[in-house]
This record gives structure tokens, C-alpha cells and sequence, in this order.
């Protein structure tokens, strides 16, 4: 028997749509995912990079790992450690991770992914004292340091005071004594602080953690520093001299104790790579407790790498603009100059945000389109048409980011974040099409374009959409479906309803 | 200027361009024909294997090095056409209408020297008039001198008429004339008339320009309503035997009036536009379908056009 393309179409479109949806609600009603993004709550995930190069002989790195402080929570973890054994233990209280192997004879990377989130931001609690030795240092350091102190006794008294004014002078730099100590100073202005301060007798200890940055590729461990003034410890941003535990420090470890030991290995580096989520708090809580049960959620894309999960944000999102631009086309009947520039310019207007984006995008086609049409005289062929348009086109977004930065315009300088030849085909095409159907087909098509661009970037910044997309993926088979369903509509466009509206009226 | 509602346009039979696409271009015409009719030339030599007639070939310039063959080859001709084989909206197509000394005159009576037409034709080789900018070849064939009887329709340019062929019937035509708003050329979007002709009678019905309905030229003044198309049976069968050429379900066949030759097939269209349909007052669909409902086994010519002129007749509207 023959099934017609139609009722084939109908078929897999309808079987389609039923799985994506079955499978949404199956999350949402059997495992509790929210529907809606309700209250949300930022959930950051770092993963560390542990990268050596062995020196031959038996291998042993020990990573302390963070503990849950400050009010940071420690939403799941993860070790990737092929080829290694591979052990958690506690030592004074402190989990530690013990990677451990007989040889290895090439550089090697070792990750520890982690979420956190930060329920409430409470302040480091009371931890005992640590015992301060006096520092081992020159005659000339020693009276340098010696000679601050003296400039700021009138607050020896008071601990927090003093460190206050320290940091304060440090941040001025124009302090002799500082400055030589500084130049001198092999290490960071920090073991500085901390000899004066041990100088000074004041506790100290060192609160070694990560600043926390959407996007961040290769961030470091930062170290802050706090002070004991005989009640409680408050804690110091060395190099802006502020006070309190910043917002966004993740806390790793407390005290001068190194977080990474590697034996028999060097040029050992510790790296982390940032994204931040926004969850919502129930999405958050439900990970919490069934993270390893559920094989959905083992498959979900919040178990693959930091890296990817960021790029899925992005794509995910493009399948909305897609159905924008077929919608669009299909039942509305605006002309677009290309099936995907619309999208890819949406794309590039989450990055440049609208009224910028825009603004710049008429701008560099503009300008691309008028000299073009100098190209036009001088006959090239194609391919190195093309090439001429893209190198102009990057000449023209260097030149429109210098002067716009001169200018203090700094919006403008997200023209880079346009896709380059995405911009070069357009002004190649919107001139053909100049040359071929005259400018009032660029204006119509041009703005068309625009307009679909503007539409799926509103849709596609729609916090809930943004939602559906990253935690429920199922309902872009949904959308392959609703697709798969247009492509077989014959009914009329809204368009031509007005263009033939004298005919539909011959009865009358 | 109230706009109509779907169900209006469906009970006129008017045809939409999703239901173009997927339910006549897409199921009646195979990819691998396009070829054939998106390049002149591949039609003309196709068309005069058929024993059809065209416009006459003079020449055809491939590579820019035979540009230099060029002055031979229109020695002692005074009217010739030169376009390119794959242009497309009518450009880059020059029209000499007769030469003075070493010089060449237009249709609009502008002087062009030789090197002009060198230029021209080296244009036309590296794409400059063809779609997407791909390398072309150009050719040179007959000036068309078009019925006398159809110059008070035409400003600038040669009327065309634009036959809609479904299966080998001709299911509605109309005549294209250009006007000083389309620059000399017979596109209705860039401003040219639409007439609507009588598929049994070849009479004019209504003309349009720009999607509203007008009774005279805007350039020649002329009133349409005495236009009756000379030659209308032959017009018919030309346009309709391309069917047997092409093999296409579904295409536009353009004919041109020539004083000494009678009709003769310029070119041949496989995703003909859905303006016919203003310039007859009538939806296509409804034709598309009748013919659909036939289910007919192929027929020959005569019966095939005897049988379309039957159906489609305006009064049976």
C-alpha cells in the first residue's frame, strides 16, 4: 500500500510531536522539573584543570578540595581521572583528592568539575587561630617594613583599622618604603602584607578561592586575605584594599596550606573554566537529590563538559529562530534576503544587544554596499569578489570599533561579536539583488531580514523560551515536527490575501 | 482596500505561491529538466529540433577570446540582439536596431560604438547579468520585429505573451507590454502592463499594472479593449507543444509576435509568477484543478488545445 507524501508528512510530523512532548511531561510530572523558570537561582560550574608534565618514576597529586562555607553549597561533583587510582580522604577535616600512578610519560590534563550555588552569603565563620611565625627576612626589608608600621602605629591598637589603612597606603603607591619592598619583592604584593602584619602581630590567614565570571576560560586561584581582631575574622581584598567577602569569591580553602601537590611531576598548573547558570531554585533542590539515580537526567546536557554546556545555551536557542524565520516566510509571506542570515544575525544581537547591533549592522552593510559598487565597475569574478567584501568588511568593523572607542562609545564596540561572512554574503547579495530588481527589492528584502532578526532575537531573549530550550531539549523534536508540518502547507500567505484582495472579491 | 479572507481566494480558485511550490512546481516538474529551460540557448536548440520557430541564431561568443571574431561575425548585419544565456528579468540584453557609419543605434536611438558591444559581451561572459554571478555565454540572434498591430501597446520594449502550460494544456495566457515605469521591459513587477488574453479568442480582458486595473496604455495611451491577438491559434500550439520539449508539467511559455515570421518562442519559464491571475481577473487553480480532475492519458496537440480553449474560455468563468 502507498501512503501519500501528505499523509506520510501528517504521520511522522504527529508521531514526532507526541514524543516530544510525552517526553517533556514525563520530566515535568515524573521527575519534577518546573515548567516554568519561577525563582532562580545562579548556579556556577567550575572545572578545574590539573595539567603536569611528569618527570618519570611514580606519580602522586593530592588536591584539597572546598568545602561547603560561607554559605556556599557544593551542588555535585565529578573526576575525571583515566589510567589513575583515584582516592577521597579527609585529612585535619579537609576532604583531599589523591590521584595516584606508577609512570606516565606525557604531559597529562586532570579535571574536577564542581556546582555551587550560594543560598544566602553569609560571612567566613570562626576558625581557630593559626600560630603566626615571625617572618625570616634582610636587615634592609626588615626596616623598611619596620618604618610602615611606625607610620601607622597610631592604630596598632585597633587590628582592623590598621590593616585598613595598610592596604589603603599600598592601593596610593606613594609610599617610598612600600615601593622599595615592592620592587625588591620576587613574590606578589601579598606575602609583603602578610610579613607586615605578622610583624605587626596581627592573626592572619590567607583565603584562597576563585572569582567567580560567566564565560571565564583559564581563571586562576585569587587569595584574599583576613584578620583576626580578637573577636572575629574579616576578610580584605589585597589588591582593592575593600572589606567583606566579595559577592562572587568562591571559597576553597582557608590558610597559607598549598591546594595542589604534585609528585613527581612539574610545571604543574591549576586552571579553571566558569559558566554560570540560571536555575530555578526547585530545578536546583531536585539535583541535589537524585542526580546519579536518574538515567534521563545522567543524559541531560547539564553531564556534559563546562565548555559544551555553554556553546548548548547558544544553540539550542537557534531552532526558535529558525521556526521564526519559516513562520515568517511560509505563512506571512516577508521576503528575506537568505533562509539563515536572519538567525545568525539574531544570534549576534544577543551578544551586541539590539538597538547597538542594529545600529551597527546598517552601518558596516551600508558602507559595504557602497563601495561594492565600485567593485561592480571593475568586473572581478566572483570568488574574488567575495574575498575583496570580506577583507573590506573586517577593515570596516576595525575601523568603526577604533573610532567608535575614541569617541567613548563603547557599545559599538560588539561589532566584532557580528558574524563576518555572514555580513560580507549580505552586502554581496542585497548588491546583486540591487542591481538585478533595483533598490526598492533591497529595502523590501533588507528590511524583511531585519524584521525577522528582530523577532527571533525577542523571542529568543524570553527568559521562559531560554528555559524550555536548556532543560527541556525534547521539545526541539516538537519543533522539528511543527517544521516538518509547514513545509506542507499550501494555504495562502498574509500577504497575499492583500495582494489579491480585488480578486477574492469578483462576486460582489 | 480591505484585504480578502482565505475563503474568498479559495472559492475564486486563486493560487497561492506555498500551494505553487508544493503542489504544482514540486509534484509536476522533475529538477533535472530545469536545466533545459533556465538556458536559452539549450532551449532554442532544443526548440529547433522540434521544428519550432525562434528567433534566428546569429552567433554565440563562449570564451572572451572569441570576442575578436565578433566584428566578422556582424559584418553586414544591421539588427541583431545580444544576451546572455542564462540572464535573468531581462538584462543585460541590447537591442541594435540599425548602424550608422562605424556606430550602432539602439531601440531608444542612443549611439553605441563597437568597443561598447566588446564591453558588453565580455560582461555577459563573466557573469555580470546572470544569476548568482555564474560565468555565461552570450548570444546573438535575429532582432525581433514585432507586429506593427502591437506597437501602440508597447513603450520602449517588444510585448510579450506569457502562456501558462499545465500537462500540455494551455490554461491561461496574457500579454506583457512594457512601459516607461519598467524601463523598457515586460517584468510586472517592475511596472510593466498585464493584459489578460481570452484563451479561446486571443481578445484582451482586463489590464493591470502595479496590482490595479487600468483601460489604456499609461505611455501610449491606447485602449485595450480593441486588442485581439493576430495569429492567436498558432500562438497557442507553439506555446503548447513546448510541453513535448520540455517534458515539464508546469512552466510559462513567453511567445513574441514577428512581423515576418509570425510566433516564435523567446524563452521558457519554470516557476512562472502568480501576477496572470490579476491580469485575467480569474484564479488559476480552478483551471489547474479541472484539468487535475480529467485524469486524462496523454493527447495529442490539436485535441489537447481544441479541448483547453472548451474549458477556459472566459464566458465559461
Amino acid at each position: 500500500m502507498r501512503v501519500s507524501p501528505q499523509l506520510q508528512i501528517i504521520l511522522v510530523a504527529g508521531v514526532i510531536i507526541t514524543l516530544g512532548l510525552g517526553l517533556t511531561l514525563y520530566k515535568k510530572f515524573e521527575l519534577g522539573f518546573p515548567l516554568t523558570p519561577g525563582q532562580q537561582q545562579v548556579v556556577w560550574t567550575i572545572e578545574s584543570k590539573i595539567s603536569f608534565k611528569p618527570v618519570g618514576g611514580p606519580l602522586e597529586i593530592a588536591m584539597v578540595l572546598p568545602k561547603p562555607q560561607a554559605g556556599w553549597n557544593i551542588l555535585d561533583d565529578h573526576f575525571a581521572s583515566s589510567g589513575f587510582d583515584f582516592l577521597i580522604h579527609d585529612v585535619e577535616g579537609q576532604r583531599q583528592a589523591r590521584w595516584l600512578r606508577e609512570s606516565l610519560d606525557r604531559k597529562t590534563t586532570l579535571y574536577y568539575k564542581l556546582e555551587v550555588y550560594r543560598a544566602s552569603a553569609f560571612d567566613l565563620d570562626n576558625s581557630p587561630l593559626p600560630k603566626v611565625l615571625a617572618p625570616e627576612l634582610t636587615a634592609d626589608r626588615l626596616a623598611a617594613m619596620e618604618s610602615v608600621i611606625s607610620l601607622l602605629k597610631q592604630y596598632l591598637h585597633d587590628p582592623l583599622v590598621f590593616t585598613k589603612e595598610l592596604l589603603g597606603l599600598l592601593l596610593q603607591g606613594d609610599n617610598q618604603d612600600l615601593a622599595f619592598l615592592l620592587a625588591r619583592q620576587e613574590d606578589r604584593p601579598l606575602d609583603m602584607i602578610m610579613d607586615i602584619l605578622a610583624l605587626a602581630d596581627i592573626p592572619y590567614q590567607a583565603v584562597k578561592g576563585i572569582f567567580l565570571e560567566d564565560g571565564r576560560r583559564r581563571q586562576t586561584l585569587d587569595t584574599l586575605i583576613e584578620i583576626h581582631d580578637g573577636e572575629r575574622w574579616h576578610t580584605f581584598n589585597p589588591l582593592s584594599a575593600e572589606q567583606g567577602l566579595p559577592e562572587n569569591f568562591f571559597v576553597w580553602q582557608r590558610g597559607t596550606k598549598s591546594i595542589l601537590n604534585v609528585m613527581g611531576g612539574e610545571r604543574s598548573s591549576l586552571e579553571f573554566a566558569i559558566v554560570k547558570n540560571k536555575l530555578p531554585i526547585k530545578t536546583v533542590l531536585f539535583m541535589e537529590q537524585h542526580l546519579e539515580e536518574q538515567l534521563l537526567l545522567d543524559f541531560s546536557i547539564y553531564s556534559l563538559p563546562v565548555e559544551q554546556q555553554g556553546v548548548f545555551k547558544g544553540l539550542l536557542l537557534i531552532p526558535v529562530g529558525a521556526l521564526v524565520v519559516v513562520l515568517l516566510r511560509v505563512l506571512v509571506g516577508i521576503r528575506t534576503a537568505g533562509t539563515f542570515m536572519p538567525i545568525l544575525i539574531a544570534l549576534a544581537f544577543i551578544q551586541t544587544t539590539l538597538l547597538a547591533g542594529l545600529f551597527v549592522f546598517l552601518i558596516v552593510v551600508g558602507m559595504g554596499l557602497w563601495i561594492r559598487f565600485y567593485l561592480s565597475f571593475l568586473n572581478l569574478l566572483l570568488v574574488a569578489r567575495i574575498t575583496a567584501v570580506v577583507i573590506l568588511v573586517i577593515l570596516l568593523m576595525a575601523a568603526l570599533s577604533i573610532v567608535s572607542y575614541k569617541l567613548g562609545f563603547e557599545q559599538l564596540l560588539t561589532v566584532t561579536f557580528l558574524p563576518t561572512i555572514i555580513l560580507a554574503w549580505t552586502i554581496e547579495r542585497m548588491s546583486i539583488l540591487w542591481e538585478e530588481e533595483g533598490g526598492h527589492e533591497v529595502l523590501i528584502q533588507g528590511s524583511g531580514s531585519l524584521f525577522a532578526a528582530t523577532l527571533a532575537y525577542l523571542l529568543m531573549s524570553v527568559e521562559l523560551i531560554k528555559h524550555l530550550t536548556f532543560n527541556f531539549p525534547e521539545l526541539m523534536i516538537c519543533l522539528l515536527g511543527i517544521v516538518l508540518l509547514l513545509g506542507r502547507y499550501t494555504g495562502y500567505r498574509l500577504v497575499e490575501l492583500y495582494r489579491f484582495r480585488d480578486l477574492g472579491k469578483l462576486d460582489e | 482596500m480591505k484585504w480578502a479572507t482565505p475563503s474568498q481566494l479559495r472559492k475564486q480558485g486563486i493560487l497561492g505561491m506555498n500551494s505553487r511550490n508544493i503542489d504544482y512546481i514540486g509534484r509536476s516538474n522533475e529538477r533535472r529538466l530545469y536545466p533545459l529551460v533556465d538556458n536559452k540557448l539549450k532551449t532554442k536548440n532544443a526548440a529547433i529540433k522540434m521544428g519550432m520557430s525562434v528567433p534566428k541564431l546569429i552567433g554565440v561568443v563562449e570564451i572572451q577570446h572569441e570576442i575578436q571574431n565578433l566584428e566578422r561575425l556582424l559584418d553586414g548585419i544591421k539588427q541583431f540582439v545580444i544576451k546572455p544565456a542564462q540572464g535573468s528579468g531581462g538584462r543585460g540584453i541590447l537591442v541594435i536596431k540599425d548602424r550608422r557609419g562605424d556606430d550602432f543605434i539602439k531601440t531608444s536611438g542612443e549611439l553605441v560604438s563597437f568597443r561598447d558591444i566588446r564591453r558588453h559581451t565580455s560582461n555577459i561572459l563573466s557573469g555580470l547579468y546572470s544569476l548568482g554571478g555564474r560565468v555565461d555565454v552570450a548570444m546573438i540572434e535575429d532582432m525581433i520585429d514585432f507586429d506593427p498591430m502591437l506597437s501602440k501597446y508597447s513603450y520602449e520594449g517588444v510585448p510579450d505573451i506569457r502562456v501558462i502550460i499545465y500537462h500540455g494544456y494551455p490554461v491561461m495566457a496574457m500579454m506583457r507590454c512594457s512601459t516607461h515605469a519598467s524601463d523598457g521591459k515586460a517584468n510586472l513587477h517592475q511596472g510593466a502592463v498585464g493584459v489578460g488574453i481570452d484563451i479561446l479568442s486571443g481578445c484582451s480582458l482586463y489590464a493591470v499594472q502595479n496590482g490595479n486595473k487600468i483601460s489604456q496604455h499609461p505611455d501610449t495611451h491606447h485602449s485595450f479593449d480593441e486588442l485581439k491577438l493576430p495569429h492567436w491559434d498558432e500562438i497557442l500550439r507553439l506555446a503548447a507543444s513546448c510541453y513535448e520539449m520540455t517534458d515539464l508539467g508546469y512552466f510559462g511559455a513567453d511567445i513574441v509576435l514577428d512581423e515576418k515570421n509570425g510566433p516564435v518562442v523567446l524563452e521558457l519559464n519554470a516557476r512562472p509568477g502568480l501576477a496572470i491571475q490579476m491580469a485575467n481577473q480569474a484564479g488559476l487553480k480552478k483551471c489547474l484543478k479541472t484539468i487535475d480532475n480529467m485524469k486524462l492519458i496523454k493527447q495529442p496537440l490539436n485535441k489537447r488545445i481544441q479541448l483547453a480553449q472548451q474549458l477556459f474560455a472566459a464566458q465559461q468563468r
